[in-house]
């Protein structure tokens, strides 16, 4: 049996290479955005790709989150493919009109008539001491809104195999990039790489309890895990990886098994996704539940700035095995 | 412009004996608008209008069947029935909305300007907006945009006057529209929105420039609308006197007036006319009454689109 080769590669190449594959595969494909080109995008995901493909199809923009990205979305109904960067999530609050306004909603007002087939691709989450309006998780947000697929890459495969099905997906797609993963590095075999943007993902396989994951909190589970391994407690860690539409399958499967469920959410715990995946488990598989679902997530404070602060703010590794541990404890079975 | 006319006067009725309902914007007064503008497009440019568009969706040529069939909701409707009044869609036309939040098409046009251009298409998108739009930020961001990366939209820019209840001079600090959007490097100028000859003057003299130059260009047509913003609003901020005063300029019987003049209107084409367009109203209101209501089953249809992309 033959075995693809493998090269090491970080998140931010993994995600270049899939839009450089994406622009080579498809003439319509084209990226704009705030310094994707000249700078190299602000993260540098799309450095070199302005010297490969030049100005037209790596197209810089002004600080018009409104204007670009609704141009990205009549230029979809035009007959292109792009991908939109919005620099991070905390801007995309500049474009909600034209997201949620007409992304979401002309396919529906038209009858179905219209198409608008758009890769939106951002920067989520926090962890770098940027302070509170460069440190949001607004997926929850988005992920309310009918007409919008959403996904989370956390890991290298995702990172390099979303892109393709989302750019092939009729509908608009906002990618949800955490700036903690950028600068992760592993190995990734190379040949064909599309994964699929329909299922969550099991990261790790456990009978004692299901942490529930998506995008930056996906290593905070899996550390979890492996403290709580330590301890004889096996934890089965599901990425979400698609937040809108949620794979319940997946998630109500995992926890038939387990009957125990934590969900980690770096967005905040009032109204949020961690709130929505929680509902879901009580409606679907109450009677399966030995204990009543957790929830950690990001503390109901804008993100200071000192370290300390910031940490404490975000979930941990440690608050997830405190919540497992006082779950198994309430229960009395292990 | 008759047909414009007549068929938003049927729609007052219709709306009254509670057959149409929701939001209902007539452009009665600024007929003149859509039709001279729109003899200067081509079937293959692109139109993106606003709330206030019954006018330019039949002036586009999407029937007077499928428009009516939309205001009742009906599955035959020109968007199935799930817009309505304000989110009138037909792709055949190139008619891309219908767009019910101010300046939230301006963005579209110049993405689909922006997509002809990358695909060397010779096109013009032609997108409509009110006076209102011109205070959004929008606004701004796309007349830089369209300047900066030389995309083919024509902007054309209905000033009635009013951004629903408030007076131009009480919500922009400068208030000639045209030298706002020259000062984004695109030829730009105020024409008489009330002349309809003058409208396609104008308008075909700017698409020109848009399909030859590959640039945009930006036309203010000065009109006024005689109704109310909409059927929820009394009305209560402009002079009886200025609405009558306005009145003066009809567009309608100012053209029927110079066609007489030239001639080429006889003294029983009006008439003649007026028949033909009642008909046609008639008979779009009968197959719009004998129309399909979705059913509720099929709630959750058009969220995402059915199939892969065209």
């Amino acid at each position: 049996m033959s075995v693809a080769p493998a090269t090491t590669i970080t998140y931010r190449e993994a995600m270049r290479e899939a839009i450089r594959e994406a622009l080579i595969a498809d003439e319509r494909v084209f990226l704009m955005g705030e310094d994707v080109g000249a700078y190299g995008g602000c993260f540098g995901v799309s450095k070199g790709l302005l010297a490969e493909f030049g100005p037209e199809r790596i197209r810089d923009t002004p600080l018009s989150e409104s204007g670009f990205v609704g141009a990205g979305i009549g230029a979809a109904m035009g007959g292109m493919r792009p991908i939109v960067e919005v620099m991070t999530v905390n801007f995309c609050l500049l474009a909600l009109d034209q997201i949620i306004n007409n992304a979401a909603t002309i396919t529906h007002m038209s009858g179905g008539q219209i198409q608008i087939p758009l890769v939106i691709r951002m920067t989520t989450g926090a962890g770098r001491q940027v302070a509170a309006q460069h440190s949001h998780s607004l997926e929850g947000w988005l992920a309310h809104i009918p007409g919008l697929k959403l996904l989370a890459p956390a890991t290298l495969a995702d990172a390099r195999g979303m892109l393709a099905p989302a750019l092939a997906d009729a509908n608009p797609v906002l990618i949800f990039e955490h700036g903690s993963l950028y600068n992760v590095e592993g190995t990734l075999s190379e040949g064909n790489s599309a994964v699929d943007i329909e299922r969550a993902a099991i990261r790790r396989t456990g009978a004692d309890v299901t942490l529930i994951a998506y995008g930056g909190t996906v290593p905070t589970a899996l550390t979890a895990a492996e403290q709580l391994a330590a301890a004889g407690v096996e934890a089965e860690v599901i990425d979400l990886r698609v937040l809108r539409p949620l794979d319940e399958q997946t998630i109500i499967a995992s926890v038939a098994r387990t009957h125990r469920a934590v969900v980690i959410d770096e967005g905040w715990r009032s109204g949020g996704l961690a709130a929505e995946v929680s509902a879901r488990i009580m409606e679907q598989a109450f009677y399966e539940l030995d204990a009543p679902v957790a929830r950690v997530c990001s503390a109901e404070v804008p993100m200071p700035y000192p370290r300390h602060l910031e940490q404490a703010a975000l979930p941990q590794p440690g608050t997830v095995v405190e919540e497992v541990r006082r779950m198994i404890g309430a229960t009395g079975d292990e | 412009m008759l047909l414009v006319r007549r068929f938003e006067e049927k729609c007052v009725e219709l709306y009254s004996a509670t057959k149409i309902r929701g939001f209902m914007h007539l452009c009665i007064g600024e007929e003149a608008v859509a039709v001279g503008a729109m003899q200067a497009l081509a079937p293959q440019d692109a139109i993106v209008a606003t709330y206030r568009e019954h006018g330019h969706a039949l002036v586009r040529g999407v029937s007077a069947d499928s428009v009516m069939a939309e205001m009742y909701g009906k599955l035959e409707g020109c968007s199935h029935g799930r817009g309505g009044s304000m989110h009138l869609f037909d792709a055949a036309t190139r008619f891309y909305g219908g767009n019910a939040i101010v300046g939230g098409g301006l963005p579209l046009a110049v993405g689909l300007a922006l997509a002809d251009t990358l695909q060397r298409r010779q096109r013009v998108t032609a997108c409509f907006f009110g006076d209102g739009a011109v205070a959004e930020g929008e606004f701004h961001e796309c007349m830089n945009l369209a300047a900066l990366w030389n995309l083919p939209v024509l902007f054309l820019c209905e000033n009635n006057l009013y951004a629903m209840g408030t007076r131009i001079d009480r919500y922009e600090s400068q208030t000639d529209l045209a030298l706002k959007a020259a000062s984004y490097e695109m030829t730009a100028w105020s024409v008489d929105g009330m002349d309809v000859l003058a409208v396609e003057e104008a308008a075909r003299r700017a698409a020109a420039e848009v399909r030859d130059g590959s640039r945009p260009c930006f036309l203010e047509l000065r009109t006024y609308r005689f109704r109310a913003h909409s059927m929820y609003d009394p009305d209560l901020y402009r002079d009886k006197e200025e609405i009558e005063r306005w009145k003066q300029h009809d567009p309608i019987p100012a053209l029927v007036e110079r066609l007489r003049a030239a001639g080429l209107l006889g003294d029983g084409d009006v008439d003649g006319l007026e028949r033909s367009i009642a008909e046609e109203i008639e008979a779009a209101i009968e197959s719009a009454e004998a129309g399909t209501l979705e059913p509720v089953e099929q709630l959750e249809r058009f969220v995402y689109a059915e199939g892969m992309p065209a």
